[in-house]
């Protein structure tokens, strides 16, 4: 550059300090990069092993050392394991549980949130603090009292039964969540509905539902992927309709390593589609909502 | 067509007195603005009438009806707000149809009104784009739009025009006054800006701590202000105070700053009496002292401390006394710092407040 020629040469000292500078902001970011690298292949590595393993041969699977890459692509593993005993219809079961976990969960988190975004009422930090008390005990400790009241109702081993415990593990957080995106609607939209005519009902439906819809869309997906994923209270509430958490775990020990590799990567599937769908739903929408 | 009458309402939030005793009626067709400093009570007085926040006593009536505890939508109102508050997932269409809708107004109504607001406004070439693509400026049309697509008996404005910038105010401010001024509409309009108020309004009502201190024309507001925090709140410089004594000279009374003898008018003759000897405020405007590079008779010798040349004034800062007060002078007017010049204080601007309550002498 022309310009820098006709700046003064900098001092023995300066150009040391300059130097120094120079290689400190250098290493700092190559180890930002080698830290953000390591995160992301702490995750993403046993995933792609996962995924090669479910594509690979029987043999392959069984080979050691694994290669990272399926070579050759071959379905035999999958099919395998879905054509093992009970994983269709324990799928099918998965799949009842966790919709209407999202029901029953969306049906109480929905109005609650609302209450807590919008309304001043008495008693209205305890009741925050008393969904957070769900979370307080672990599901282990809460499950052994519900098998037993399950028992005593005559509501063991029933789907909507678990899905009822689903509910209550994902209700505090999407009570939060549900707060937190009904708190991003700003109340003078309400008013405004209010001013020109809607009652109540009609305003939250007309104008605060549709605002709120992307957020209660990820609340929903978290609310599936959770009771999707969750085993504990599933082997211990259920024995012969089990989901497909609680079948895979309890044949686990006996079953041979492709059906684990084949089982893993099925039960990922619904976790990697809706993480991909909620990131381009949350910040395509909740950014154009809060411009 | 609807008077409003707002009767000794009282709104507390928490232990704060909000609003406090107000009563005001707004006459049919009347434009009053609320204006005072924020937190003074407007807003929350404001959305009492609108039923968005309901008063803890008193009443409000619109046109023959009392309102104070109905639900906004049966109110027979329309309402600006500061934000705007248009709804960000529907077209402009929609948005100025909303009111039109909630009625059950037929189709060709609807749009009927939605296009004749929309003219009125310069927003028809945008009726079918989201809010999110248009600039401040044009959503606060979208948002007077929809509050005149509904006929109502009532409009109300909560500072409509503060979210945008200068240039865009001042245009808006003037398209508004028309505006408003065909409709005949009953209006109500809160804004802390005294420009504003001063040049829209039928009448001001200054508010100050949850109370009404005066309500009047603006020019009578702005020249006759009642104390002397309207003095000082309204008008760019505010007025000027400058402590004076009563004092009784050859039978008649006058009020002495520093060496200056200030005649009053003859119409604080009776007032004055009961101050003889004690101490008042005299407040007078920048613009009304004449300032004379000359002396001259009943003139007062001043210094002059700074020159503001304003462009269509220049304001001097002088010292009287012990008070440091500002004089608007024509911009030709020949003035330097630290030279002397000569003011006279015409007596039927000067208004006489009590230094200890603020309150004007005249109960006007």
């Amino acid at each position: 550059m022309t310009t820098q020629a006709t700046l003064p040469p900098l001092s023995e000292e300066m150009a040391r300090l300059q130097r120094r500078a120079i290689r400190r902001r250098r290493t700092n970011r190559a180890l930002t990069y080698a830290l953000a690298f390591l995160l992301v292949a702490w995750i993403l590595v046993p995933l792609l092993l996962i995924a090669s393993m479910a594509f690979s041969t029987v043999d392959a699977v069984r080979a050691y050392p694994k290669s990272l890459l399926p070579n050759p692509v071959s379905f035999e593993t999958m099919t395998f394991f879905l054509n093992s005993q009970g994983v269709v219809d324990s799928t099918v079961r998965s799949i009842v549980v966790a919709l209407l976990t999202v029901v029953f969960s969306t049906l109480v988190a929905t109005p609650a949130g609302y209450a807590i975004s919008r309304y001043l009422f008495r008693g209205r930090d305890l009741f925050k603090l008393s969904i957070l008390a769900v979370r307080a005990f672990p599901i282990v400790v809460l499950a052994v009292p519900l098998a037993v009241m399950f028992i005593q109702f005559r509501m063991r081993d029933q789907l909507y039964s678990l899905a009822l415990v689903h509910t209550a593990l994902t209700l505090p957080t999407t009570i939060l969540v549900m707060s937190s995106v009904f708190a991003s609607v700003p109340r003078e939209l309400e008013e405004a509905a209010h001013v020109f005519g809607s009652s109540p009902v009609r305003a939250f439906l007309q104008v605060v539902l549709p605002l709120a819809a992307p957020g209660i869309a990820a609340s929903a997906i978290f609310t599936f992927v959770t009771s999707w994923n969750e085993v504990f209270a599933a082997v211990i509430l259920t024995i012969r309709s089990r989901t497909l958490p609680a079948q895979v775990l309890t044949v686990l020990g006996t079953s041979p390593l492709e059906y684990k590799f084949a089982g893993a990567f099925f039960m990922l599937i619904p976790s990697l589609i809706f993480i991909f769908f909620i990131r381009k739903y949350l910040f395509n929408m909740w950014g154009q909502i809060t411009k | 067509m609807a008077e409003i009458r707002i009767e000794n309402v009282f709104k507390y939030f928490g232990k704060v007195t909000a609003v406090n005793n107000v009563s005001l009626t707004v006459h049919d067709q009347e434009f009053v603005v609320l204006l005072g400093p924020s937190g003074c009570g407007k807003t929350t007085l404001l959305r009492a009438v609108a039923g968005l926040g309901l008063p803890d006593s008193g009443r409000i009536s619109i046109g023959n009806r009392e309102v104070t505890y109905l639900p906004p939508r049966e109110r027979s109102i329309s309402m600006v707000f500061q934000n705007y508050a248009i709804f960000p997932h529907m077209t402009v269409y929609d948005n100025v149809a909303f009111g039109l809708k909630m009625r059950k107004a037929d189709k060709a109504e609807i749009d009927r009104n939605v296009r004749r607001a929309a003219e009125m406004l310069h927003i028809e070439e945008m009726l079918e784009r989201f809010p999110s693509q248009m600039s401040g400026g044009q959503r606060q049309r979208v948002a007077v739009a929809r509050a005149i697509a509904i006929k109502t008996d009532v409009l109300l404005m909560d500072e409509p025009l503060s979210n945008l910038d200068a240039l865009l105010r001042l245009e808006m401010r003037a398209e508004l006054k028309r505006l408003l001024a065909d409709l005949h509409t009953t209006t109500i309009y809160v804004t802390h800006d005294q420009i504003e108020a001063l040049s829209m309004g039928d009448r001001i009502a200054v508010m100050r701590n949850g109370e009404i201190l005066q309500c009047d024309a603006p020019t009578t507001v702005y020249d006759q202000p009642a104390n002397k925090f309207i003095g000082g709140f309204i008008g760019n410089p505010p007025m000027n105070f400058l402590l004076g004594q009563v004092q009784r000279h050859n039978g008649s009374l006058h009020v002495q700053v520093g060496d200056y003898a200030l005649k009053p008018a003859p119409i604080y003759d009776s007032e004055l009496k009961r101050y003889d000897g004690q101490q008042v405020v005299v407040g007078i405007r920048a613009e009304n002292m004449e300032a004379m590079s000359q002396p001259a008779e009943d003139a007062l010798q001043v210094r002059v401390m700074v020159v503001e040349p304003l462009g269509s004034q220049t304001l001097l800062t002088i010292k009287i006394h012990e008070d440091i007060i500002k004089l608007a002078t024509h911009p030709d007017f020949p003035a330097v710092p630290d030279q002397d010049i000569w003011v006279r204080f015409p007596a039927e601007k000067i208004r006489l407040m009590d230094p200890q309550s603020g309150k004007t002498l005249l109960s006007s």
